[in-house]
């Protein structure tokens, strides 16, 4: 383990201020317009994975005409080696109500709506618990704003925004055309805010600390922290709040177990980064961006396995709408399979290599998109494991 | 089980009969009765005024919403990588044999049913499973054993 290590830091789940929803009390009390420019100042860019800047999407909704509008949490945290938002959830579910609150004033919202995904129905008991006292809460402060928990069950694609919405809506969870935008339609086809559940606290967190000492945490790329999911082969597996904008070697020394051969940054749909290129490979949205996932894998691990078993998991949470997706993800798992065991020359890889990047442009939504990057990133640096 | 017709009035008072009042009526009666039958997905659609095609539809579509019968406890084993790589087969394995089930099947007794599912978000803890909604992590041989006697001896 590496003498300098990494910078810790107890932003997210730092303990509550003292006073019970103090931090949303004297939030509500400024203007919007002052409150839009600490975030905007904070540089808060979306920690669900795509990173958009947070201040841009609430000032856009709030841009849009309408009575109606809705503030959703998105707490459908499917990607494969993520489990921080349950974290967060269960332990500071108090900084999650307050952001989304914030994010309702922001953009004149009375509604807001969590997706949790069904996988996480054991933690509804304790949610309804402290969202009733959000509850009470806000009516002592005389704002009008209500959350509601809704509950996914069991489908991966409904952490994508607008798939997000049709389930809510009582539907297929399958995504929409974009655009429209969800600023301008997302749930019931209103104005709609959709954030990760990180991102709701930090926004808190800005509120509680201003913009200029937020800032100082990350780059100028990426501000503020990250909570990292870390599993896989690592003797410290587990969840671990760091700031943006550090290498991967200095991550692999603290976190490895001293043979580590490869890290998937952002979960299924990330990126494979080997060995080789720890040095060169920055964590944030200058490099390689993450929604928290990092699975570390030692030496003993076939990346052939691991990249099967990706493809197993895209093929099956697939929505089956769009055909690049739905018949891609079975020709590339097939592929592999094919090349592996002989049947198809080791030059078939250029063509299923063709085939992810087709799909990266055709496909409706992120996860037919984003196939391409376990894909490309695993079969490019481990050619000699798919062939033998 | 729970008689379907006036399951889906009380939910339907409850959640509204509103298109976006379908998942978590669904959501209920699985909760109830384990699955959703044919006949209760028509049931759903004349409450809410929708056709049987529109909850069929969106019934099918998630992977919890059970269209076929299930135990009393559906146990689904996480696949996904990080499980897979700490030992899921053995725990697979272990379950199989005390079940004396294979995987997609149910227990003559109608008492479990054993399924594997997609990352349960319990990575750092893995191999992991869902006993219906409460989760299990560490797995090994041993703890399955003690889990799976208790709910035996239930």
């Amino acid at each position: 383990m590496s003498e300098q290590t990494l910078k810790r830091v107890d932003l997210i789940f730092g303990e509550y201020s003292n006073e019970k929803y103090k931090v949303l009390a004297t939030t509500l009390e400024r203007t919007n317009e002052d409150i839009l420019k600490d975030i905007l100042e904070s540089g808060l860019r979306g920690r669900g994975g795509a990173g958009f800047p947070t201040a841009m999407k609430w000032k856009f909704t709030a841009e849009t005409p309408g009575d109606e509008k809705y503030v959703v949490c998105n707490a459908d945290e499917g990607e494969p080696g993520t489990f921080k938002d349950r974290e967060i959830l269960l332990r500071v579910p108090r900084k999650v109500f307050s952001g989304m609150a914030i994010c309702g004033r922001v953009i004149g919202a009375k509604k807001g709506l969590m997706y949790l995904r069904g996988e996480y129905k054991f933690m509804v008991p304790e949610l309804m618990k402290e969202l009733d006292s959000y509850h009470e809460h806000v009516k002592q402060l005389g704002f009008d704003f209500t959350i509601e928990i809704r509950m996914g069950s069991g489908a991966y694609i409904c952490g994508e925004e607008s798939a997000l919405f049709e389930s809510m809506e009582g539907g297929r969870g399958e995504p929409r055309n974009k655009p429209p935008y969800p600023t301008t339609s997302g749930f019931m086809k209103k104005p709609t805010v959709i954030n990760n559940v990180e991102t709701f606290v930090n926004v808190l967190m800005i509120m509680r600390l201003g913009p200029d000492q937020y800032k100082k945490l990350g780059t100028t790329d990426s501000r503020g922290s990250k909570v990292f999911s870390v599993s896989g082969d690592t003797p410290i597996p587990g969840i671990y709040e760091l700031e943006l904008g550090m290498s991967l070697d200095r991550f692999v020394d603290e976190f490895g177990d001293g043979d580590t051969k490869a890290v998937q940054v952002g979960g299924a749909s990330g990126f494979c980064v080997p060995r080789k290129k720890f040095k060169d490979t920055v964590i944030g949205f200058e490099g390689v961006p993450t929604g928290g996932s990092m699975m570390i894998f030692n030496s003993s691990r076939s990346m052939y396995n691991v990249l099967h078993n990706y493809l197993e998991f895209f093929e099956e949470e697939s929505c089956g709408q769009c055909t690049p997706c739905r018949v891609g993800c079975q020709q590339l798992l097939k592929g592999i399979v094919a090349v592996k065991k002989g049947e198809k020359k080791a030059v078939y890889l250029d063509q299923l290599m063709k085939l992810s990047e087709s799909m990266k442009i055709t496909a409706k939504c992120g996860l037919g998109q984003s196939v391409a990057n376990s894909f490309s990133s695993i079969v490019n640096n481990f050619k000699e494991e798919m062939i033998y | 089980m729970t008689d379907c017709k006036s399951l889906i009035q009380e939910l339907a008072d409850k959640y509204g009969r509103e298109r976006a009042s379908l998942l978590p009526i669904l959501q209920g009666v699985v909760e109830k009765n384990n699955y959703l039958s044919d006949s209760c997905m028509t049931d759903i659609a004349k409450e809410l005024d929708l056709s049987a095609a529109q909850v069929y539809g969106t019934a099918t579509f998630y992977s919890f919403l059970d269209t076929e019968p299930r135990g009393e406890h559906v146990i689904r084993v996480c696949k996904t990588i990080t499980c897979d790589m700490h030992g899921k087969k053995t725990i697979i394995q272990t379950l199989e044999d005390m079940l004396k089930i294979k995987v997609g099947e149910t227990t003559p007794n109608k008492k479990f049913t054993l399924l594997e599912t997609n990352c349960l978000g319990w990575c750092h803890e893995g191999p992991a499973m869902l006993i219906n909604d409460t989760p299990y992590s560490g797995l090994t041989t041993e703890k399955v054993h003690d889990i799976i006697s208790e709910f035996i001896k239930k």
